[in-house]
């Protein structure tokens, strides 16, 4: 019993953690029609701006967390403002290639700055203990993983339904002539929401980097499990990055536990199922060609 | 007229890389060798991109299967080379089938997610399944036998198996280009400019998308039965999204809407990159920021722009 | 000869709470040529999409020449003999015009299965792809990229890429719908010669009444989804309603515009 409330437990804080990257993801693409395969990137410097500034700067990691995805948020705008202005009105395969090349560079630059090393930060002092819950214990930074991802979830919810913003981004998101028309800048929208998704990727990076290692591979991990989540859940709905990101969280966080030889394969093999039965996703439409 | 110019420049082109090894060092024989391995790679890839207009971030794993393949059977058992890569062509038209089955009935951007994912999957898959594929090792340590058809080769000999490249690469390019210029060619074409156009002429999009799809993966897995020896190891290196993005760039350096474009793009590729790391580790970062260059300013790629250039010089 | 060649029974569909076709039914009998007319959102090309795979219809039944067609995917329609035309230009933009025709006949002919023949030698194909050039009038565009030659000579080189699959039923959506008054006559007289040739069996939507009158063996005039009336051209001109029907064309454009 206490087994599977761990595993329980385990699997909402990674599916949660996953949720605020692949809604990044799912945002950027319902409004900007680009998948942008940077977007692991972004969430790997998230992290590695935090470690920078607690270890190296010695900020608490509060201020981490609040400072790291501005200045990634930042690094978004100048992306793309110098790189993406040129190919929103292309064929999608312009957008693909370059955020692809965009990883590339993020990837190295990383490297080259971070090295290829493994690095690690500390949870602050507030989250280093552990409770117990459910007959077992469990750390404390897990039930903060879990707070900040329902946190979010909650924002996100207000911001696209009841807010003058999200509302604006629905509707770039459905139509952008339209948007234009009612004299709505899209092109403000587009750079706000590219570095609303990079926010949220990085906040996903520094909420990870005290529960994961820092590597230099991160952001191609978490790309390719986000693109799971997108897959699952459909591209572009919000309730199926949710569904997707929980699906994903409890194959990792049962199948770590109980089939550790395959569960590499598993989320994968999810994924294969998803598409011969729902080829759009549990709750998507229109994506077949 | 033009035509007889760019047709006397190929043999020109051939005549010289048959010569190679009497005219040149061990160095650019195996600079050559890589890039007409790495060329029909992305030759292979420019099937489903350049003609059908499918991007996939995964096609690494064909190749990889390839090179494990072929590795695998001379462990095992030996084969004549020409059969390692039979099979090799086999394994990767069989993994492209499955992964194609699941990936080609969605739209480009879902397409270019699921071949990154599944590409990566086939990646964890080598790492992990020790027993057989020796983990992040990979598989090293087989050596060439004999070639096949009874002909009397030493393939040890970087010379002779640079010829024997040369000749499956050109015999391998020569299919793909039939292939490009058949009627099956020609719908893949229209696939790729108004794929809704062509179900209206009453033709399963999906159908050849798919058998695109197998085709570019076996020829991929050719290619990556050839890289094995060459390298004389298989690991999952060769598996690894990175080596998906090496096909993506050479056919948009060479440009993708050639049929030599991905040759010319791996010339050069290879070339820069010889260049580059004798001086930066950072290749991938060079490699990152030419991808973007070319995608936003050269979309033709460099044989397009040469070519375009060459009409304005005409005139 | 007198069974027709398509029934429609009942057809509906339905977005949501909106009901963009209501209970369509509709014969049309061999060489016939029908026209359907109506104001924009009145469902017309709901009703096209439908009837060519396009769309799953939410209600009815379509029966080409006695089997059943009702969602099949628009490849397997097509092979069973509907071709159609549609209102935006639908094309191969980087092909030459004749290698757009091409495409259809390889498509038609079943040599796109070949591996290993060469397109550019493949002779039969580009004869027969230059016969129906002729027949629209447009062979002297051959060479040219699709994309560069005139609208008109493209919604032209459209008709010929329909008529090459040798279709039992021809859909047309609005063919002169952008045309200067000049290539609307001129498109008006290949489609009345070819109808008068009994080739064919159109079913042709289109504004221009003069076109309509024109071509038309018979009309059906929809509203709002639903028929108001099918008759002959003269039985439509003097019909109160269709008048009536008309004077209310630019109520409702809105379904329409949603389903392209």
């Amino acid at each position: 019993m206490s087994g599977i409330g761990a595993a329980l437990l385990n699997s909402l804080d990674i599916g949660l953690l996953l949720f605020i990257i692949a809604v990044g993801l799912n945002i950027v693409f319902g409004v900007l029609n680009i998948i942008n395969f940077a977007h692991g990137a972004l969430y790997m410097l998230g992290a590695y701006l935090a470690f920078t500034l607690i270890n190296l700067v010695g900020m608490p990691f509060w201020a981490a967390l609040l400072l790291a995805p501005i200045g990634v948020a930042i690094l978004a705008v100048i992306i793309d403002r110098v790189l993406l202005k040129f190919i929103y009105s292309r064929d999608v395969a312009d957008s693909l290639l370059l955020t692809f090349a965009i990883l590339l560079i993020i990837n190295e630059s990383v490297r080259v700055i971070w090295g290829s090393g493994i690095q690690v930060v500390q949870p602050p002092q507030l989250l280093s203990g552990s409770v117990e819950l459910l007959g077992s214990s469990v750390s404390t930074y897990s039930l903060f993983v879990i707070v900040v991802g329902l946190l979010l979830l909650a924002g996100l919810w207000y911001l696209f339904n009841r807010t003058r913003v999200g509302r604006i981004m629905r509707a770039a998101a459905l139509d952008r002539d339209m948007a234009e028309a009612l004299c709505i800048n899209t092109r403000m929208v587009v750079t706000g929401v590219f570095a609303f998704g990079a926010w949220l990727a990085a906040v996903g990076g520094v909420v990870a980097a005290p529960m994961r290692a820092l590597d230099p591979g991160m952001g191609d991990k978490i790309i390719i499990e986000s693109f799971i989540v997108v897959v699952i859940g459909g591209l572009g709905s919000f309730p199926g990055a949710l569904l997707g990101a929980i699906i994903l969280g409890l194959i990792h966080g049962f199948g770590g536990r109980y089939l550790p030889e395959v569960n590499l394969l598993l989320p994968f093999l999810g994924m294969a199922l998803v598409l011969l039965f729902k080829p759009n996703g549990i709750m998507g439409k229109g994506a077949t060609a | 007229m033009k035509t007889r110019i760019l047709m006397g420049l190929l043999a020109v082109v051939i005549a010289g890389l048959i010569a190679v090894p009497w005219i040149a060092s061990y160095f650019y024989i195996f600079i050559l060798t890589e890039i007409l391995i790495l060329g029909l790679f992305a030759a292979s890839f420019n099937l489903i991109f350049g003609y059908t207009g499918m991007l996939s971030f995964g096609h690494a794993a064909f190749f990889g299967i390839g090179s494990y393949a072929t590795a695998l059977v001379l462990i095992h058992l030996e084969w004549p080379f020409l059969a390692c890569l039979l099979v090799s062509m086999g394994a990767s038209a069989l993994l492209a089938l499955v992964i194609g089955f699941l990936s080609v009935r969605l739209n480009e951007v879902y397409f270019a997610m699921l071949t990154l994912a599944f590409g990566m999957m086939v990646f964890a898959i080598a790492y992990q399944w020790r027993s057989v594929t020796n983990g992040s090792d990979g598989l090293a340590g087989f050596t060439l036998g004999s070639f096949g058809l009874g002909l009397d080769l030493t393939l040890g000999n970087p010379a002779v198996y640079y010829h024997v490249v040369l000749a499956i690469v050109a015999i391998a390019a020569v299919v793909l280009y039939l292939i490009c210029r058949s009627s099956f060619g020609m719908i893949l074409k229209a696939i790729r400019q108004n794929p809704e156009r062509v179900s209206f002429a009453g033709l399963n999009v999906r159908t050849y998308r798919l058998v695109a799809f197998v085709i570019a993966g076996a020829f991929a897995g050719l290619a990556g039965g050839l890289i094995a020896p060459f390298l004389r190891v298989a690991s999952p290196e060769l598996l690894h999204w990175s080596m998906s993005a090496e096909p993506v760039l050479m056919a948009i350096l060479g440009g993708t809407g050639y049929f030599l474009g991905p040759f010319v793009g791996s010339a050069v590729f290879v070339l820069l990159e010889t260049w580059i790391t004798s001086f930066t580790e950072s290749w991938m970062l060079v490699l990152g920021i030419i991808l973007a260059m070319m995608v936003i300013f050269f979309r033709k790629g460099l044989l397009g722009t040469a070519l375009d250039w060459w009409m304005e010089v005409k005139k | 000869m007198n069974n027709p060649i398509l029934t429609i029974d009942n057809l509906t569909k339905r977005f949501g709470g909106v009901t963009a076709v209501n209970g369509i039914n509709l014969e049309v009998m061999p060489k016939e040529t029908i026209a359907i007319i109506g104001p924009n959102g009145a469902g017309k090309t709901t009703f096209y999409n439908m009837v060519s795979g396009r769309m799953q219809p939410t209600e009815g039944k379509i029966m080409l020449d006695g089997q059943d067609i009702t969602g099949l995917p628009p490849h397997k329609i097509s092979r069973l003999g509907v071709s159609r035309s549609f209102q935006i230009n639908n094309i191969f933009p980087e092909m030459t015009v004749q290698e757009n025709v091409e495409v259809v006949l390889s498509a038609y002919h079943g040599h796109s299965r070949k591996l290993f023949n060469l397109a550019s030698r493949n002779t039969g194909i580009q004869q027969e792809a230059v016969e129906y050039l002729k027949r629209l009038g447009i062979d002297g565009l051959k060479d040219q990229r699709a994309e560069v030659i005139s609208y008109g000579d493209k919604r032209l080189l459209e008709i010929a890429m329909v008529l090459a699959t040798q279709p039992k039923l021809v859909l047309l959506d609005e063919p002169t719908a952008g045309m200067t008054p000049d290539e609307t006559r001129r498109t008006t007289k290949l489609v009345k010669s070819l109808a008068d040739s009994g080739d064919y069996t159109f079913l042709i939507t289109e504004h221009d009444m003069d076109v309509v009158f024109n071509l038309a063996d018979r009309i059906l005039v929809m509203h709002r989804g639903e028929k108001l009336f099918a008759g002959t051209p003269e039985e439509v001109k003097n019909h109160p309603e269709v008048r009536v029907a008309y004077l209310g064309e630019e109520e409702d454009e809105v379904v329409e515009e949603a389903n392209p």
